[in-house]
């Protein structure tokens, strides 16, 4: 199946200037306040190292449960995102807490594997009790221009997901142009992703503004044909809550409001959480605060 | 003894070569008072068919290749070449010396030789490539103003009609011209020099007449992008200037010694083009931060 | 297609209460204008320095936002305007011999005094004129800054604009300016004027007036020697004298084509130069082959920039009917979005109409076009309830035989008609008496070459809308005027040979 036919075109340079313009939206106050604590909600914590350990694992699951329990009113993160491996380690240390369980798998970060190993990587990470499982898709598959592999492939593993939640990353340092990021997003959302997600984290560049854009447009062209509902998750290199702030702002124009949840918008990020708990610091002691007080697991 | 043809003078629409559609003329004397011919004379509405037709040649004429104008206007300085004698004794008899006649037909063909090697240069010299700060590719091109009315010198019968007919249509435009009433002879034989040399028909349009007949309407019609005023008539310069107004229509006054070498210049070609300028957006990785 | 959207078993994490809420409105984030210097009477800067109108007449200008006067200002008369000809044209004795590089440097100092006091700039501009504090900050003041930036690097460079030639300036150059980009079009004016070498006497908008004057005050600053930019406040009166003056040696206009054509006419039989920017009546042309999504942004930013006060708006819109429901969807949520209000709020998009005149005008037309049976639509947002302003307004189902298609309308009113081929849309496109600019939306190179070289306009922005520069030239076909201003092509209206 040739998607090429019905994804539009994009041009960059458009992109871009949109992006300066939601840059330009001054979020202050309450909204700045009810932003921040939102972005806190929609936060992916994610650890993903060769280094991992069932120790590093629940220390950030306590971490993802109890933010900064100085601050009164703060909600958990939305999810922690984890190897298939500590799957099982994270349930344990989240049991009793809302905060969902993602689940990288299908030869993680690369994509390069068989199907059969790819499946039967799912399957381990939702028999684990994984909520959700993040994919990635086979870029190269797809920059040889074989889209019905890539398409079959996600719709397999959809399949293999059972009742957990499919996010397909779409790697889209490694697409090269926002006309594959758009064609990538297309393919990714028929073939029966739940979420689409910019980034694995281990490439550069991670989310950006634009590629996340284009993705939105995609979700919406989707939603405006189907009524159905997408959800997007930019992942890797958005660490400040200005930044957060600002996709929250593209997502707010982009899509509305009824996006505007951790059901349908994620960060996956590591040190957003602790840059947001520095601002809602200066707010709750009036004085710029410091990141000796936020604790860092 | 053969009796001599005499040739009958008309006016030059749409490539025909029509009478006045009023059948009015008027006497061409020489200096001794002798009829030597009966000029059209031409009617508004002559000037609104020749209009008509130059508006339908523009696309057409504008749209040639550079080089494919360019080799036009040499074929018409060939064609001329060719009928240097005829010219030669038009000009002698409207009063010229031969050494005049003759020096005043050599420059009229050096001009369309001038003007036939701009026809592809003149843009690189006056467009340009603008460094916009933003990412976008800008560049800037001359483009013909379109149909452009004529009030040909008076004094000049050959040179002062090719000196701003040439610079008119190298750039793409189309024109009508009003000749020299005294001096009309040179301007219906120039026309079959032009119906001659591949150039398409409308392109030129030559009318014969009276200027203060015709001069209002050559700066009010609605339908026409310019006017040059090449007389003396400082009344018939400010009504064609006022007039021009009602469109916003470019209004020249190139008052000029033709024979002057420094009157060919490609600045007369730039005052009958626009300048467009188009914008189009570069992918520039990098711009906003976002690499992909 | 074997589609497992089998879709989701719903899981929500846990929610913040009321976090639902968080965008529907920004709160107010008003520019501050704590460090404004207005004073509450401007006079007329006559030869270096500020002095009292000969009429001794003054006026109020007001901000359009709240309708609230903010200063009084002098109302020039024709004796105003004759003695600051007079000093612009001793002024010129001098300028005009004064070494390039020297004029050079004194333009540069003016560009960056802009930049140094732009803030400055953009709240007095955002106050008087209407516009959002984000355009007259992110837009006008930077590219003002950069026009005087740009030209006066020209100065000592001239004979290498036009070959063969020896260019000279022409004398005093009456300079005659809008209200929609007030700064802006002073820069555009006043830069290459000085930079050949020219004096000038400019008159701003009558209801404009004060970023000018604000550039006298850096004028003055610069040291730039008296009465080489002199700046006559007033109406039509002083402009109609500035133009029929006879030691005014060239005019510059940017204004309504009616206004164009009698001062075309005024002049006819002098030896004055002039230039004409006027009217216009865009098409922005969508194909079914656009990147569609960029398209929308550049139909908003076509026809809602400045409110539409722009002679360049693309407000003739025509979509490929193919696409037409999606673009037409598109753009309906996406002005649903656009927030209108506030000029001084830093999220406006749409700030206040210009004049009470102007949005009864705005206003007509809306009007007219309902009467003429086009359908309406316009986003349900709150509009203040003092103050000019107008909803971001649509007509769809439009054809060239609409009057509010024909004429311009200068507001942020967009009409929309479809088309099915290339011939179609360029023929409807050139349709028009005007011919400053259009848009073209389409992935295909070839297809942009065809139409751009076939499109009779000034300005064509492929892929793109609404981009100024100080290197790029600007300005019409037909009677959308002639001359051009930026670039090395717009120092040709200020140069005799």
């Amino acid at each position: 199946m040739n998607k090429s036919w019905i994804s539009p075109t994009i041009d960059q340079v458009g992109v871009e200037e949109r992006v300066t313009r939601f840059n330009t939206r001054s979020v202050k106050k309450e909204s700045k306040m009810q932003g921040m604590l939102l972005a806190l909600n929609m936060i992916d914590l994610t650890t993903l190292e060769g280094k991992d350990t069932a120790g590093k694992v629940k220390q950030m699951c306590y971490k993802a449960m109890h933010l900064a329990d100085d601050i009164e009113g703060l909600p958990t993160v939305a999810a922690v995102c984890v190897y298939p491996n500590h799957v099982k380690t994270a349930k344990k240390a989240l049991q009793g807490s809302n905060v969902k369980i993602a689940s990288v798998a299908t030869a993680f970060p690369s994509g390069n594997s068989s199907r059969k190993i790819k499946l039967e990587d799912v399957k381990i990470a939702v028999t684990n009790g994984a909520d959700e499982v993040d994919m990635v898709i086979s870029r190269g598959e797809f920059l040889a221009g074989n889209y019905n592999f890539v398409f079959d492939e996600i719709a397999a593993i959809k399949e293999a997901c059972g009742p957990a939640r499919l996010k397909v990353i779409l790697e889209t340092g490694e697409l090269s142009t926002l006309d594959n990021v758009r064609k990538a997003s297309d393919i990714a959302i028929y073939a029966g992703a739940d979420f689409i997600k910019t980034s694995t984290g281990k490439i550069q560049p991670a989310a950006t503004m634009p590629v996340t854009l284009v993705m939105l447009q995609a979700i919406k062209d989707y939603y405006d044909e189907s009524g159905i509902m997408i959800g997007m998750k930019p992942a890797g290199g958005i660490s400040t809550s200005k930044q957060a702030l600002q996709y929250l702002v593209m997502l707010y124009e982009t899509l509305g409001e009824k996006w505007m949840t951790n059901e349908w918008f994620r960060f996956g990020a590591s040190s957003l959480a602790n840059d947001i708990l520095l601002q809602l610091g200066k707010e709750k002691y009036g004085v710029y605060y410091s990141g000796d007080y936020i604790s860092k697991d | 003894m053969q009796l001599e043809i005499l040739k009958t003078y008309k006016l030059y629409i749409g490539g025909a070569f029509p009478r006045t559609e009023s059948g009015r003329f008027y006497k061409l004397e020489n200096n001794k008072k002798e009829v030597i011919a009966n000029m059209c004379l031409s009617s508004r509405k002559d000037f609104r068919n020749a209009v008509v037709a130059a508006r339908k040649a523009v696309e057409g004429w504008s749209g040639r290749a550079a080089f494919n104008r360019g080799q036009i206007l040499y074929r018409i300085a060939e064609m001329l070449e060719g009928r240097k004698m005829q010219f030669i004794e038009e000009l002698i008899l409207q009063g010229a010396t031969k050494a005049n006649a003759e020096k005043e037909v050599r420059q009229a063909i050096d001009r369309c030789v001038y003007y036939s090697g701009w026809c592809d240069k003149y843009q690189p010299l006056f467009g340009s490539i603008n460094p916009v700060a933003t990412s976008h590719f800008n560049f800037s091109v001359p483009e013909p103003t379109g149909v452009v009315s004529v009030l040909a010198d008076e004094n000049s019968s050959l040179l002062g009609l090719v000196s701003v007919i040439m610079p008119i249509i190298v750039g793409g435009n189309t024109c009508v011209v009003l000749a020299s009433e005294t001096k009309p002879l040179c301007s219906i034989t120039f026309a079959e020099v032009l119906a001659t040399s591949d150039l398409p028909g409308g392109v030129v349009n030559i009318l014969t007449g009276n200027s203060k007949e015709l001069h209002t309407h050559f700066a009010s019609h609605m339908d026409v992008n310019a006017v040059v005023y090449c007389r003396e008539n400082v009344e018939e310069a400010k009504a064609i200037a006022e007039l021009s107004s009602l469109n916003v229509k470019r209004s020249f006054f190139w008052q000029k010694d033709w024979t002057k070498t420094e009157h060919e210049n490609p600045y007369l070609i730039m005052d009958l083009q626009e300048i467009k300028t188009t914008w189009h957006p570069i992918e520039n990785i990098g711009v906003s931060g976002a690499k992909y | 297609m074997a589609t497992t959207k089998n879709k989701i078993v719903k899981k929500s994490a846990p929610q913040v209460s009321s976090v639902k809420s968080v965008f529907q409105n920004y709160a107010p984030a008003p520019e501050s204008s704590d460090h404004i210097q207005l004073k509450s009477q401007y006079d007329l800067f006559i030869n270096g320095k500020f002095v009292k109108p000969l009429s001794k007449e003054y006026y109020d200008t007001i901000n359009p936002a709240t309708g609230k006067k903010i200063a009084s200002v002098a109302k020039g008369n024709e004796k105003d305007i004759d003695a600051a000809v007079k000093s612009a044209n001793k002024a010129f004795e001098t300028w005009s011999k004064t070494a390039p590089k020297e004029r050079a440097k004194y333009i540069y100092r003016i560009a960056r005094m802009i930049q140094e006091r732009a803030r400055e700039f953009a709240v007095i501009e955002t106050m008087n004129g209407g516009k959002s504090i984000r355009e007259s900050r992110d837009i006008d003041v930077p590219l003002a800054a950069n026009h005087f930036f740009y030209y006066a690097g020209w100065a000592d460079k001239l004979e290498y604009a036009f070959p063969n030639r020896n260019p000279k300036p022409i004398g005093v150059a009456g300079q005659i300016i809008p209200w929609n980009f007030p700064l802006l079009m002073a820069a555009w004016k006043i830069a290459p004027a000085l930079a050949t070498g020219n004096t000038v006497v400019l008159k701003p908008a009558e209801t404009t007036p004060l970023t000018a004057l604000k550039l006298a005050e850096i004028i003055q600053e610069s040291g730039l020697p008296d009465g080489v930019v002199n700046i006559v406040t007033g109406f039509g009166d002083c402009g109609a004298a500035l133009v029929n003056h006879p030691q005014v040696n060239k005019i510059a206009f940017t204004g309504s084509t009616p206004v164009g054509k009698y001062i075309q006419k005024a002049i006819a039989g002098t030896s004055k130069k002039v230039t004409l920017e006027l009217g216009g009546k865009a098409a922005n042309i969508i194909f079914d082959d656009a990147p569609i999504d960029q398209a929308v942004e550049g139909i908003v930013n076509g026809i809602f920039f400045n409110q539409g006060h722009v002679c360049c708006a693309g407000s003739r819109l025509f979509i490929q009917e193919n696409v037409a429901e999606k673009v037409i969807k598109k753009l309906k949520e996406r002005m649903k979005t656009l927030i209108v209000g506030d000029p001084m709020d830093k999220n406006t998009d749409i700030g206040a109409i210009n004049s009470q005149a102007q949005l009864d005008k705005i206003n007509h037309y809306i009007k007219l076009g309902q009467k003429e049976g086009a359908e309406i639509f316009q986003p349900e947002c709150s509009i203040p309830s003092h103050g000019f302003f107008c909803k971001p307004t649509l007509f769809i189902g439009t054809s060239q035989s609409h009057r509010i298609v024909q004429e311009e309308i200068f507001g942020p009113v967009l009409t929309i008609q479809t088309f099915r081929t290339i011939e179609e849309v360029i023929e409807k496109a050139n349709n028009i008496p005007y011919g400053l600019s259009a848009g073209v939306w389409t992935d295909k190179g070839s297809k942009i070459f065809n139409l751009t070289s076939k499109l009779r306009v000034g300005v064509v922005w492929a892929n793109t809308y609404n981009k100024f520069d100080p290197t790029s030239p600007f300005g019409g076909y037909k009677e959308s005027g002639f001359g051009r201003e930026g670039g090395v092509h717009g120092l040709l209206p200020y140069v005799k040979f």
